[in-house]
């Protein structure tokens, strides 16, 4: 065994526990998985399967972990883990996978699939079966602090650009804030919106609020490749600034998983509970509501949605708040079919938009949205994860739709009452 | 050995040997898994992990509705024969009193031509589940020999019951042995296949209650 298999082959040791081996044992290849699968539904591809994709792990699990399956293995019977295994199954695991979890919600034997791949991960990173494009974003997440390579000196201008622009002070590394922003090196390169949009509303809410010019990387890409020391790495820089700021609660962006990263795979990771808060943006903003803090003018007319971002709703539990928030400024919102917890994926969460070979595919799952957005036919479509927006907007292009994206925070900020 | 020999071979010993197999490999196989154990989570609660886990097992029955337009055939099939199969063993009443002889106690069950109805109903469940298993891309791309294995051992008892009970091709001696060899060959295999999830479908589905509850969504 090469070294970088035993790696890998430890990795997936280390994810069995009786949650997993509960799931493994209760499988009846019953097949249903794959119609909540938007890779296999919008590809026909059977090994698209979600069940499927966690092969490797299974294989750990039945040879080590159970009676029949050891002493198969003495015998040679049960199927090894092996590198022809790992690089076949690692298009199989990074670029038809989003980490979405439909499948978890739809699997009649209650199998968390999604838990299982982001697991099997851990073992394909490890033994190297992972896509460069992701390795490399991982590797700038780690030295350079942001995975699309964004330093301080990036934020700072577009810092100063929302001041010039608003007349307002953004404040950084104040001691003692209530709340502290984190924000993913999207929304800092595309979308500095958020932070004028942020800075308003905090502002009219008068709360105190943050940015560490240490940690303000709310993206996680240890957490989409699957290596759990370098996830942990990552939180614990976020974890240590709040400490030195002492900041009563971190705010995760619009980002999907950034957010799952921070609230609740973060305390795990670091291994203590968190001596802050970690919620959503939309939670903050919907507390703020709830408080009486938001004061809104003027109504939306035109025919909006909500696309769910996996990570936030069915994985992440902020569903009701998009809404709360978003009935304060349409009169004419639409839910589109399938939405909230059971909402079908964008097609390129989890890693698979930072990874260029899945470019094709993700472009092609797309048409299940498309299909959800025909069913209703919207005049613009709100969500709040930059990740989804953009991609999002590359799939309406691809498919000649023309519906304009919004943030959900952006655009609450517009209808801030003076 | 005399037909009666063995079926008094399959009724005595063949049955202790298969009951004590069964139950060890089931204790086994749940101890195997529990034993595990998982680590706390340290993330702060937004729900209750015991209720929505109790919640999940039992709403994890019924599909949602886009599911269930999906895999309409995987939902009934699968319905008909798991009931036809708890009425066949549980509520025959020759299978009641077989019961009471091993636990000391029975239930009341249902009228013979019922369950005997069911049963033929299950068969052909079971027969139309395999079909759409072998022509199906998905379930194709899914199905090991295990899978084959565990549905031979599944309709075996039915069939040969069915036999028994209307006294088809042999005489009634070698065919209830052989009815009672055909449930002691599941019985054996068990704890050592997916059959397992008529147990531990109440842990999975407790922790995907629990995961997603914790988190304050229920699944």
């Amino acid at each position: 065994m090469s070294a970088s298999l035993e790696k890998g082959v430890n990795a997936l040791k280390e994810q069995v526990d009786s949650t997993v081996a509960s799931f493994f044992s209760s499988c009846v290849h019953c097949g249903m998985c794959s119609e909540a699968c938007l890779f296999y539904t919008e590809t026909g591809s059977p090994t698209s399967t979600p069940i499927n994709k966690t092969e490797p792990l299974r294989r750990i699990w039945k040879s080590e972990y159970t009676l029949l399956g050891r002493i198969g293995k003495m015998f040679g019977l049960t199927a090894k883990v092996d590198d022809a295994l790992l690089a076949e199954w690692e298009t199989v695991v990074y670029d038809n996978c989003t980490l979405c979890g439909r499948c978890s919600m739809v699997c009649p034997m209650g199998i968390d699939i999604a838990l299982l791949i982001r697991k099997t991960r851990e073992g394909m990173a490890a033994a190297g079966h992972a896509p460069e494009d992701l390795i490399g974003a991982t590797r700038r997440a780690v030295t350079i602090g942001s995975p699309m390579g964004v330093k301080l000196p990036a934020l700072m201008a577009q810092i100063k650009h929302v001041e010039k622009d608003t007349g307002m002070t953004i404040p950084l590394d104040v001691v003692g804030a209530e709340y502290m922003l984190l924000l993913s090196s999207m929304e800092i390169m595309n979308f500095p919106e958020f932070i004028e949009a942020t800075a308003k509303i905090f502002d009219k809410a008068g709360v105190s609020w943050t940015i560490s010019t240490e940690a303000f990387e709310a993206t996680n890409s240890g957490i989409q490749i699957g290596v759990a020391d370098i996830a942990a790495e990552l939180v614990q820089r976020i974890v240590d600034a709040a400490e030195k700021l002492q900041v009563k609660t971190v705010i995760s962006p619009e980002c999907g998983h950034a957010y799952m990263a921070i609230r609740w795979d973060g305390p795990n990771l670091v291994g203590k509970p968190f001596s802050f808060k970690v919620r959503h943006i939309l939670e903050v903003l919907d507390e703020f509501r709830q408080d009486g803090r938001l004061k809104i003018t003027g109504k939306e007319t035109q025919r909006l949605t909500y696309h769910d971002p996996c990570q936030i709703s069915r994985r992440g539990g902020v569903i009701e708040q998009p809404r709360n928030l978003i009935n304060m400024f349409s009169d004419n919102f639409v839910e589109m079919p399938d939405h909230g917890k059971m909402n079908w994926c964008c097609g390129a969460g989890g890693g698979v938009s930072s990874n260029e070979r899945a470019d094709e595919v993700r472009l092609k799952v797309f048409q299940r949205k498309k299909d959800q957005l025909d069913a209703i036919k919207p005049d613009a479509i709100i969500s709040a994860c930059s990740n989804c927006r953009i991609h999002l907007e590359d799939g309406l292009e691809e498919y000649n739709m023309d519906i304009p994206l919004l943030s959900l925070t952006e655009t609450l900020a517009e209808h801030l009452a003076d | 050995m005399s037909e009666i020999e063995f079926l008094n071979w399959v009724r005595g010993q063949g049955f202790q040997i298969a009951v004590i197999i069964f139950i060890a490999g089931v204790i086994i196989r749940l101890a195997e898994i529990l034993l595990l154990g998982r680590k706390a989570n340290l993330a702060e609660a937004k729900g209750s992990e015991m209720s929505s886990g109790l919640r999940t097992i039992i709403t994890r029955s019924v599909p949602d509705k886009s599911t269930f337009q999906r895999s309409t055939f995987t939902v009934v099939a699968g319905y008909i024969f798991h009931i036809g199969l708890f009425v066949t063993i549980f509520l025959f009443a020759p299978h009641i009193l077989m019961f009471k002889d091993v636990i000391g106690f029975g239930w009341p069950s249902l009228p013979t031509p019922v369950v005997d109805a069911l049963a033929v109903v299950t068969i052909i469940a079971l027969l139309a589940v395999l079909t759409h298993r072998m022509r199906d891309t998905v379930l194709k791309f899914l199905t090991t020999k295990e899978d084959i294995l565990v549905w031979m051992l599944t309709i075996l008892p039915l069939i040969t019951g069915y036999m028994a009970f209307h006294r088809i091709g042999m005489t009634a001696p070698t065919l209830l042995a052989i009815h009672i060899l055909s449930v002691e060959l599941l019985l054996v295999i068990f704890p050592f296949t997916k059959l397992m999830h008529a147990f531990t479908f109440v842990l999975s589905r407790w922790y995907n209650g629990a995961i997603s509850g914790y988190r304050g969504v229920e699944s």
